[in-house]
């Protein structure tokens, strides 16, 4: 089923990227996809690493605060905040997103209230901005559950060591803990990354304009002119950067397996 | 002094958190319940359950979709669970060799962007008459919710207690018996796990049935994206609340069924 549901279809779409329109083989798909959209290549390849480093940063800091926090009530109550969007699907996170960070949005309509802001000159958030905040909102959750508890698993011994040396926490976290779980966060920040690369409903529900992801292009370029030659060379594309993604992943589970 | 001045900071900080987590829940929930909310009021003009009314009309697109949907579910579920039980097993408890390997291809779709699959797939459904059938949905999904589920089941499995098979055997109870009175009720709780987070993948997912599902297919997703897209708020916001509250559900209570042991093992 893998086979039929993913492999035939994979081949196919390589091979349909880089066939012609008379039918040899050929770049012709790939110099029309740069012409057309080079800019949403880019794009979607600097909001999707923007987005994993920002997930990364976040998740670092909140399993940092769970493991090394001193205050369990504080911790106690991130625990419980941190996880909510976990499986809340991306279509859902999209419609919250698009009413949130709206012009007229909550986010807005709460710095109003506040007096920081002036709804009026605002213009909301709706563009690649609110990409990046949905697919953070929504994938810092998963990659801090993986990274918190691969901390919470080392030995607290050399934690207390550093302490007792006087280190801060901020210390211990950039230079005890991430080391020793940089390959939990390495696989995990792949998923994401992976995840985020796919993702069609959120790039067409927070921003309608150009430029966009290279998922939207490929929707549209099949629903409105069946051109599944140039529907697939950025569908290849993003093959190749998945693949790049996927190796590390592969690299980093690899060693896991050999050593753990 | 200092320790107020702490809890203040811990107190903002944890404050700003819950906004940014719950903020936009929130807007989600008053858009769910508004009747009348335009510019520039910051909170709705009317209340009520108008828009429930016409989500739930069993006459309406978006009732239709719901049944549809967790009929598809449902159905993904069975057919995920048939073949993640005994692959699960087999990669859980057998020494298979490449057992990594096999993990390894059962990951690759999910480590691949699947637009580009999904309307290859939809082609290739097109050519074949599965394209806009439950069958063909369900196959998309079930393709997607199998790694999942043999992932956790092997996990599943892994975690059962090999001595406890042993004792049985020992006592005399057949492989059969043993697999169906020992491991299977240990096991239990993960294949639960599976279940049901198959049943939400499939409830929730959306790209593929925007391929494989148009034009006879309608799932909740669908209905919700295209009310969001023709700015009827309201019923996307009630839709969206509907896929919502199961996937909270499953996130609270996820620890009853998946404990940190089993996670170590799934990652």
């Amino acid at each position: 089923m893998v086979l039929g549901l993913f492999v035939y279809p994979l081949l196919y779409s390589l091979l349909s990227a880089f066939t012609t329109r008379d039918g040899a083989f050929g770049f012709d798909n790939f110099a029309k996809t740069f012409e057309l959209y080079g800019t949403d290549i880019l794009f979607t390849i600097v909001i999707v690493a923007a987005s994993t480093v920002l997930t990364g940063i976040l998740a670092a800091l909140i399993g940092g605060y769970l493991v090394l926090g001193t205050h369990p009530a504080a911790v106690a109550v991130l625990k419980w905040l941190y996880r909510w969007p976990l499986f809340i699907p991306f279509i859902v996170a999209a419609q919250c997103m698009r009413t949130f960070l709206a012009k007229n949005g909550m986010l807005n309509n709460a710095l109003d209230t506040l007096g920081l802001v002036d709804v009026a000159n605002l213009s909301g958030l709706l563009d690649w901005r609110g990409i990046i905040v949905t697919f953070v909102w929504k994938e810092t959750p998963f990659v801090a559950l993986l990274v918190s508890g691969a901390m919470s698993a080392l030995d607290r011994a050399s934690i207390e060591a550093a302490r007792n040396l006087g280190a801060g926490s901020l210390r211990i976290l950039i230079e005890i803990l991430l080391p020793q779980i940089a390959g939990v966060m390495t696989v995990a920040l792949v998923l994401a990354f992976v995840t985020m690369l796919s993702v069609l409903s959120v790039p067409i529900m927070i921003s309608g304009g150009a430029p966009t992801m290279i998922t939207v292009d490929m929707a549209f370029r099949v629903n409105s002119y069946s051109d599944y030659g140039v529907a697939n060379a950025p569908g290849s594309i993003s093959y190749l950067i998945a693949g790049l993604a996927a190796w590390i992943y592969v690299r980093h589970n690899v060693a896991g397996e050999t050593t753990g | 002094m200092t320790r107020a001045l702490g809890w203040l900071w811990r107190g903002s900080l944890l404050g700003l958190i819950a906004f940014a987590i719950f903020g936009p829940l929130a807007n989600l929930l008053l858009w769910a319940f508004a009747i009348q909310w335009y510019y520039p009021h910051k909170l709705p003009l009317a209340y009520g359950f108008r828009y429930w009314g016409e989500v739930f009309k069993p006459t309406s697109d978006a009732f239709a979709s719901l049944s549809t949907s967790v009929l598809i579910a449902t159905i993904t579920v069975v057919v995920c669970l048939l073949l993640a039980i005994p692959a699960g097993y087999a990669l859980g408890r057998r020494r298979l060799p490449g057992r990594a390997f096999i993990l390894l291809i059962l990951l690759l779709p999910q480590a691949f962007p699947s637009v580009a699959i999904y309307f290859n797939i939809a082609r290739l459904f097109y050519m074949v008459g599965l394209n806009g059938t439950i069958a063909g949905v369900v196959l998309v999904h079930a393709a997607h919710g199998l790694v999942i589920a043999v992932w956790i089941a092997a996990a599943a499995f892994a975690a059962v207690d090999v001595e406890l098979e042993f004792a049985a055997r020992n006592l005399g109870a057949s492989a059969l018996r043993t697999a169906l009175t020992i491991t299977l009720p240990l096991a239990a709780p993960g294949l639960m796990a599976a279940a049901i987070f198959v049943f939400l993948e499939s409830l929730d997912e959306f790209t593929g049935t925007y391929f494989v599902g148009v034009p006879d297919v309608t799932t909740l997703p669908l209905i919700m994206f295209t009310a969001s897209l023709a700015g009827n708020y309201q019923i996307a916001a009630v839709t969206a609340l509907i896929l919502l509250v199961p996937s909270i559900a499953f996130m609270l209570l996820i620890e009853r069924f998946l404990n940190t042991e089993m996670l170590a093992k799934v990652g």
